[in-house]
């Protein structure tokens, strides 16, 4: 990824602002970063990382940035800092970013393995299968096998109009 | 209403359950923990909302037939001395003892299962099985949940999984654990390297009453901490076989201290006895821990013909709430230790002296 200030070097820098309803992202690169008053990236990273969030959603305060607030409970980083435990089941889409290095560090693998609601179980299943067959098609068309990718594209057809829309 | 004490199994009768390896392995359990899709935790929802989920989840979690003839209340409805004598069973949490309105609990019959409403996650529910049983607890856990989850609009993500109020439940949610009595790996000092390969395999270990507190009475929790990327069954596997080996462990050392330094062995269990059969004051942690040895001399058949629910019903009577539930709750701490001391004497009138060669 590219900074999008200078537009040459690679964006090393990521930072979530909230301006009244909206939400912007910025990518920099090091320097940009800098330059634009933006805290030295490796002063904060580290100790943020541990406790919770990454340094993507952290502000220089003094640039005037609001913080991220889950949409649905109003949790905020900064209450999650506090209690080391999240708000809502929303908080995850909304921390998504932020808790993923965290989650690196405190489990095994980031992506569940093991029981699920029955009732979602039947969409969990097709939706693996559904990336599986894509990647599948991918690879066909790579290898231009065009019999085997004429195939796999009717299952995935045959797979979208059986599953309902994705529950995430 | 039920009153609680009423409920529950007395002490004699709860030391009659007996299950595999049940002179190391005092129980098992499974606790899975799962929330609702669209409130807030219970940490973060104000009283009116945890009130609302409370009235949710307390009618769904009694209806289910595993839970006819439950015990089934608010936290508020408690007093603290019997919230403590449910701490003392292991049937809740220290964290569930402190709370009260919006929060709940339902418990069976046969006290295999325990429901807690709004403790950390508005559901934690664990199945609980005397000896070595993990797998039995995670298969009864897995059908209440399964029954459970028919009623209930579960919070789960398919890339993460169950989700819960703090990020360390992640994924299945699951806690399998169980308690061990490790005298011998305590007396032989190999205690604290085992404890370190443990915790190097992801598994903590903690005291008698889980987290934060201290291994009284020789009784050590061993549990799993990861619960996202594995599933559920690894999960029990892995634990399966640490205490698998953390029994043999116990058992070597046992046997290593008879055949190396029966002298220690004989001076430790035999001051044990001494102190308890005559003591006229003593503390719960101080009866515990020679209550502890107590129970190894049995193991060892030193008591000959003693009956083990004997040790293992003073293990519960001692502990403070059991002791004030039996007498009164209006005692000193000075008052209580002559009364325990009072008791355990009194029990142990008819225990011969340990018999060492």
């Amino acid at each position: 990824m590219q900074c999008c200030v200078c537009k040459a070097k690679p964006a090393t820098v990521h930072l979530t602002q909230i301006v009244g309803e909206k939400m912007q992202k910025l990518d920099l690169c090091e320097e940009c970063a800098k330059a634009k008053g933006v805290n030295d990236p490796a002063s904060f990273a580290m100790a943020d990382m541990m406790l919770g969030l990454g340094a993507s959603q952290e502000l220089d305060p003094s640039s005037g940035a609001v913080e991220v607030k889950c949409p649905r409970c109003g949790f905020s980083q900064a209450d999650f800092k506090k209690s080391g435990r999240l708000g809502c089941p929303e908080c995850y889409r909304t921390f998504a970013e932020g808790l993923g290095g965290l989650l690196k560090t405190m489990h095994k693998g980031t992506r569940h393995v093991g029981k699920a609601p029955e009732a979602l179980r039947q969409t969990r299943d097709n939706v693996d299968r559904l990336k599986t067959l894509q990647k599948k098609l991918t690879k066909a068309i790579e290898t231009e096998d065009f019999e085997l990718a004429a195939q796999f594209r009717d299952e995935i057809k045959a797979l979208g109009s059986a599953a309902p829309a994705k529950t995430r | 209403m039920k009153d609680i004490h009423a409920f529950l199994c007395s002490p004699a009768e709860s030391t009659l359950r007996h299950g595999p390896h049940d002179r190391i392995v005092m129980s098992s359990r499974v606790r899975l923990a799962r929330n609702l899709r669209d409130y807030a935790f219970p940490g973060w929802a104000k009283k009116p909302e945890r009130v609302k989920i409370l009235e949710t989840i307390l009618p769904a979690v009694s209806s289910l037939p595993e839970m006819a003839d439950s015990f089934a209340d608010g936290m508020d409805n408690l007093a603290a001395l019997d919230k403590q004598l449910l701490v003392e069973r292991h049937l809740i949490s220290r964290e569930h003892a402190a709370k009260s309105v919006g929060s709940g609990l339902v418990i069976n019959r046969a006290e295999t299962f325990s429901v807690m409403i709004n403790e950390e996650d508005h559901l934690r529910m664990q199945a609980l099985c005397p000896g070595f049983q993990t797998r039995a607890a995670w298969q009864a856990i897995d059908q209440l949940d399964s029954a459970l989850e028919k009623k209930l609009n579960y919070a789960f993500d398919n890339e993460l999984g169950y989700l819960t109020a703090c990020p360390t439940n992640l994924g299945t949610g699951i806690r399998v654990s169980a308690m061990l009595h490790l005298p011998g790996l305590v007396l032989a000092e190999q205690i604290n390297p085992i404890i370190q390969s443990v915790n190097k395999l992801g598994l903590a270990v903690r005291g008698l009453y889980g987290e934060g507190t201290e291994a009284l009475g020789n009784v050590f929790q061993v549990s799993n901490q990861m619960t996202l990327g594995e599933s559920e069954t690894v999960i029990v596997e892995r634990l399966e076989k640490v205490l698998s080996q953390i029994i043999e462990h116990e058992e070597n050392a046992r046997q290593t201290l008879l055949e190396k330094k029966p002298k220690v062995v004989f001076n430790h269990i035999g001051r044990a006895y001494g102190i308890l059969a005559n003591a006229h004051s003593i503390s719960s942690k101080e009866a515990m821990n020679l209550l502890s040895l107590l129970r190894l001399g049995m193991d060892m058949e030193l008591f000959p013909g003693a009956p083990r629910p004997l040790v293992d019903e003073l293990f519960l009577t001692t502990q403070p709430a059991h002791l004030q539930k039996q007498i009164s709750d209006k005692l000193t701490a000075e008052e209580r230790d002559l009364i325990r001391a009072d008791m355990v004497r009194a029990r142990l009138k008819d225990l011969s002296r340990p018999v060492t060669k």
